[in-house]
């Protein structure tokens, strides 16, 4: 079990968060009608051995979206950031 | 009877005040309070406990701990049966009953055991070679007799009446083990002021000091270490509880056996605990164990450990034998030897080494032991027990056996092929140990980020190195974790008298057979019944990679999980490949260490406790008034409300008719409901919505579809607008969650720009929808502050007013597609709301309907629901590429576009009925072209229904071509039950297409 270190709510665990992806890339802009960014950005991912930025949500906590770099062999946690670019509780 | 015969009088770490009367296989016998049931039967000379697993041969008891192989029992009886127990590991109490496992008739006479004549042919991979044939499914013949041949015991039949805890708990240091090294690892930390957890398996602290004669200095130490660990507050130390697991950023898993060493667990307390622990240090003072060496017939009853022996004679006052033969390759067997020649039994000593050091040279002419000095023992005699032991001369370092035999009577043979760190929990986190040729054991390599390792299990052979290691480590672990330690080597077991030691060992893992004397069978792992033949034909067939042939001998597979067995295997490999040992490789290790209970992962959280149950505010009126529950996800909600003597068809269809014919009432507070406000919640709504938001007018509410990114429709609702920035989203009952995480992805992560917050508020609702032709009438009598005229309050308007003291906000929307409404109140007036509407209803013969009756309406409509909107569908092959916005993009509008989802022969919704007379549709029938029913179909029935208004069973689903096969006929496939069932494609707005009926 991973224990993540919410910006806002501190050090929770796992059970608390739910998993949200590849954070490698985002959506295009959603003026942009091109097929194959669209394409990229929904379904081509890496798969990295080692350090993955991905999202999480603290789901039953604090509901906000995190940035979290995670190394995908060890589960090491690297970093955590909010996805609002906000810089969490002081 | 209660002779105990070999029991001493004096000595071990048992309460001869205590006597405990105990069955195994119905015989009575007696031990004593601190036995286990191991040590228990040993001293009442019971050796045979067991079958083994393939070959049925008679097994005995190998260890003194949880690496044992061969002693599996089933404990108890009934609710509380459990089998597949190690006997080592059960802690006599009274009245316990054991029973031997996987024999018939009985345990001496075993029929089965015609199979170990047999067992060349029972090799390994023996049931992938024989039961693939002869004929297709041979295997799934041949298994049920295959399963009743081999195996363990049986699970219980009966509830188990006992409780299961989980429970959760934090610590600076996590300490696993509570020998000499933990013991000075959690004192040392404890001192600091850290917070420490310190969890060992057995019943008492101590370790391996245990397995030391009791009354000496050791036991002075101990008490001391215990006593000042227990005044420390912040020290917690767990016993009869197993680290078995570790998991990611320390986080571990422990179950302690609350009850187990009791008949029944005592009032208010679980049979078992299972805890989630958080550590910001581990220290592992797990120890070592025992390994054997493999020799001919080496699973006879009566070969044991030579630790098991010394534990034996020390903890529990047992001498298992009275002729006794130790084959040793180190030091380590000597303390046995010695142990048990000093109670007067008879000792000869066969060593590997050609020489031992000059003072346990001494010792051994001192206590009378017969030394064989660069011999072997290579063969075990002996029918249900050892008789005797046929030793050669032997050369370890080329391998090769003598032919002189002698052969020593014994009715004990002690087994010591060296020392194995018990590493499981660094396994469990990737650190794969390496093999130390010196030391002859696998060490760990490295150290995972917040793990230290102490005492013997690093691999340290002297003890007082072994309590230094863990003073250091605790001292390290504490000031990692911000707290100021100090070591302290005075007290660090300077009394302690040092221990035979690990050194100068002749690694040796199989002693050949002796030349000319015919082939024993050796066993390597004792619980699956793999022998040093099986590695052999293993690797003769291609299986080298160390995991291929785990898995195709099974070897390390069973409960103990290799503890005794794995490195053995891997020398015996290395030797046959003629590699190192660390070329081999290891296999991996993953949790639990120890088998552990399904019941205590669970705890309590089974049946009623196994996920949330969310009810409505009204949920006790729907109860009173009979109604029958269904789930929605974790929500409750009535499914019919029977009158007397109806079933749910009846039901479902009267309350339906009611509502076309008159007005009905049906709870929809399960509904998602989110608050959506802000500046751009406008612009907000037109993004995540397919269809135009922007349009919408305060007090108006509008139908809207949500797709995911990648253009499939996700989910459905109305969202009303409230005032300028102010709208009032729902959502499916079921879609709520993940509609609203979506939501906040996008305005966190994508579109931050947009002021706009998102509250969920669907507990914070409770809401009524009152349908029917009456419904009008009925609403305008309760509502008396608002205009119900058709001009005033058109379809989709949005009104708030008051029932009395109950403030509504109403929306004229249908489900159903008759004139209806629905009726929001906060939560709390929820049950008001309800009893008002009904009571004023009886006047218009109002009826409750519920979620099938529901279902039954919007089918008649061929309005869609999760089975349509089912991950798979878009807009279109839903009938709705119309409400696709034209003039803005939105999620999903670009991948929407991909030629797959494009494709005309897509499944869309159609509606179908019965073409031959009035039949009822099944949900998930295949649709394919007339005749032709093999292969996929070309289509699926998703809703069915009996339909009120038109007094036939009609269905709606998707079909390839959708309404352009309008009025043709196809074949309605259930495959299942042999069904075939012709059906007519129409339109699924079965009743009033043209929406009449809503705009009244």
């Amino acid at each position: 079990m991973l224990r993540i270190v919410c910006p806002y709510c501190g050090v929770r665990d796992q059970v608390e968060f739910v998993y949200g992806g590849d954070a490698a890339s985002g959506f295009p802009d959603l003026a942009d009608s091109d097929l194959d960014r669209w394409t990229d950005a929904v379904f081509i991912r890496d798969n990295p051995l080692g350090e993955h930025r991905e999202f999480w949500q603290h789901h039953h906590g604090c509901r906000q979206w995190l940035y979290v770099v995670r190394d995908t062999v060890t589960h090491e946690i690297e970093s955590v950031a909010a996805g609002s670019g906000g810089a969490g509780k002081e | 009877m209660s002779a105990q015969p070999h029991r001493l009088a004096r000595g071990g770490r048992i309460d001869r005040s205590r006597p405990l009367a105990f069955t195994f296989d119905g015989h009575a016998y007696t031990g004593f309070l601190g036995d286990t049931l191991a040590s228990a039967l040993l001293a009442n000379g019971v050796h045979l406990v067991g079958r083994s697993f393939k070959y049925h041969r008679p097994r005995g008891i190998y260890s003194a701990g949880p690496e044992e192989p061969n002693a599996l029992i089933s404990l108890r009886r009934g609710g509380r049966h459990e089998p597949n127990v190690a006997a080592t590991t059960v802690e006599l109490f009274e009245g316990l009953e054991a029973h031997s496992q996987n024999n018939w008739p009985s345990l001496g006479f075993d029929m089965m055991s015609i199979v170990d004549r047999f067992s060349r042919i029972f090799a390994a991979g023996f049931y992938y070679k024989t039961f693939m044939g002869p004929f297709r499914g041979a295997w799934m013949f041949y298994e049920k007799f295959v399963r009743r041949a081999t195996g363990f015991g049986s699970p219980p039949l009966e509830r188990d009446p006992d409780r299961y805890e989980k429970s959760h708990a934090f610590c600076d240091v996590l300490v696993v083990g509570g020998g000499a090294s933990g013991l000075v690892a959690a004192l040392a930390a404890g001192r600091s002021g850290a917070r420490v957890v310190l969890a060992d398996d057995g019943a008492n602290l101590g370790g391996s000091l245990l397995s030391r004669p009791s009354g000496g200095d050791s036991d002075a130490w101990l008490g001391a270490v215990v006593v000042e660990l227990k005044k420390l507050p912040n020290v917690r130390l767990m016993t009869r509880t197993t680290v078995f697991g570790a998991y990611d950023n320390l986080v571990f898993g422990l179950v302690e056996r609350v009850g187990d060493h009791l008949p029944a667990p005592g009032p208010g307390q679980p049979r078992q605990r299972y805890w989630i622990l958080r550590a910001r240090q581990a220290l592992l003072a797990t120890g070592m164990l025992e390994r054997p060496i493999v020799f001919g017939n080496n699973d006879l009853p009566g070969v044991m450990l030579a630790s098991a022996g010394h534990s034996y004679v020390n903890r529990h006052a047992v001498v298992p034998g009275r002729k006794i033969v130790v084959f040793t390759n180190n030091d380590t067997a000597y303390r046995a030897a010695l142990d048990m020649a000093a109670v007067g039994a008879d000792v000869a000593v066969v060593d590997i080494r050609d020489a031992i050091s000059a003072d346990l040279d001494q010792a051994t002419r001192k206590a009378k032991i017969v030394l064989h000095l660069g011999c072997a023992v290579a063969r075990a005699n002996g029918g249900k027990h050892v008789r005797s032991a046929d030793v050669c001369s032997f050369d370890f370092v080329k391998a090769k056996i003598g032919t002189a035999k002698r052969r020593l009577p014994c009715d004990l043979l002690l087994v010591s092929g060296g020392w194995t760190p018990t590493l499981q929990l660094l396994g469990q986190r990737g650190a794969k140990p390496v093999y130390d040729e010196k030391r002859a054991m696998l060490v760990a390599a490295h150290l995972p980020r917040g793990y230290r390792i102490a005492g013997s299990a690093s691999g340290e052979p002297s003890l007082r190195q072994r309590i230094v290691s863990g003073l250091e480590g605790g001292c390290a672990a504490a000031e990692a974790c911000g707290f100021t330690a100090s070591p302290d080597r005075e007290f660090a077991g300077a009394k302690l008298p040092e221990e035979r030691v690990m050194t100068d060992v002749a690694p040796v893992a199989a002693i050949p057979d002796p030349p000319g004397t015919g082939h024993r069978k050796k066993f390597v792992d004792f619980q699956h019944d793999v022998g040093y033949d099986d590695i052999a034909l293993a690797l003769s067939e291609g299986y080298e990679s160390i995991e291929h042939l785990k898995r195709y001998t099974t070897l390390g597979m069973a409960l103990d999980q290799g503890k005794t067995s794995s490195v053995n295997a891997l020398a015996i490999v290395a030797q046959m490949l003629g590699r190192p040992i660390n070329a081999i490789g290891t296999t991996t290790f993953r949790p639990p260490y120890r088998p552990v209970a399904i019941g205590a992962l669970a705890g309590p959280e089974t049946e009623q406790q196994f996920k949330p149950i969310r009810r409505s505010p009204m949920h006790h009126l729907h109860a009173r008034n009979g109604a029958v529950f269904t789930t929605t996800g974790l929500w409750l909600r009535p499914w019919y409300y029977p009158k007397p003597g109806e079933t749910l068809r009846d039901a479902y269809i009267r309350e339906a008719d009611a509502v076309r014919k008159t007005v009905g009432m049906t709870d929809v507070s399960t509904l998602g409901k989110i608050d959506v406000q802000g500046p751009d919640a406008a612009e907000f709504l037109n993004r995540i919505y397919a269809n135009d938001f922007d349009t919408l007018a305060v007090g108006k509410a509008r139908y809207g579809v949500m797709l995911r990114p990648d253009g499939i429709v996700v989910d459905d609702g109305t969202t009303s607008r409230i005032t300028e920035h102010h709208y009032f989203m729902t959502t499916t009952t079921g879609g709520a969650g993940k509609v609203m995480t979506f939501l906040e992805y996008l305005l966190q992560t994508t579109w931050s720009e947009l002021k706009v917050q998102l509250t969920s508020v669907t507990s914070q609702w409770a809401a009524v929808a009152v349908a029917g032709p009456r419904s009008r009438d009925l609403v305008a009598v309760l509502v008396r502050d608002v205009d119900f005229g058709n001009a005033a309050f058109p379809f989709m308007g949005v009104r708030h007013g008051n029932i009395g003291s109950i403030p509504v906000r109403v929306l004229r929307i249908s489900f159903s597609g008759e004139l209806a409404y629905e009726i929001y109140t906060p939560a709390g007036f929820g049950e008001a709301l309800w009893q008002t509407v009904g009571e004023a209803g009886r006047a218009f013969g109002l009826v409750t309907y519920g979620i099938e009756a529901l279902g039954a309406l919007r089918i008649e409509k061929g309005h869609v629901a999760g089975a349509e909107i089912d991950g798979r569908t878009t807009l279109t092959d839903m009938g709705l590429a119309r409400m696709a916005s034209k003039k803005k993009p939105y999620i999903g509008s670009v991948l929407m576009q991909r030629e797959g989802l494009l494709d005309g022969n897509r499944p869309q919704l159609v509606g179908l009925e019965a073409a031959n007379g009035d039949i009822e549709l099944r949900a998930g029938a295949i649709l394919c072209e007339p005749g032709q029913h093999e292969g996929h179909g070309i289509g699926f029935v998703s809703s069915v229904t009996y339909s009120p208004a038109l007094g036939r069973h009609i269905a709606i689903g998707f079909v390839a071509g959708g309404m352009s096969r309008e009025g043709k006929l196809i074949d309605a496939v259930f495959p299942l039950r042999g069904e075939v069932t012709t059906v007519r494609v129409r339109s699924p707005r079965f009743v009033d297409p043209e929406g009449a009926r809503l705009n009244a």
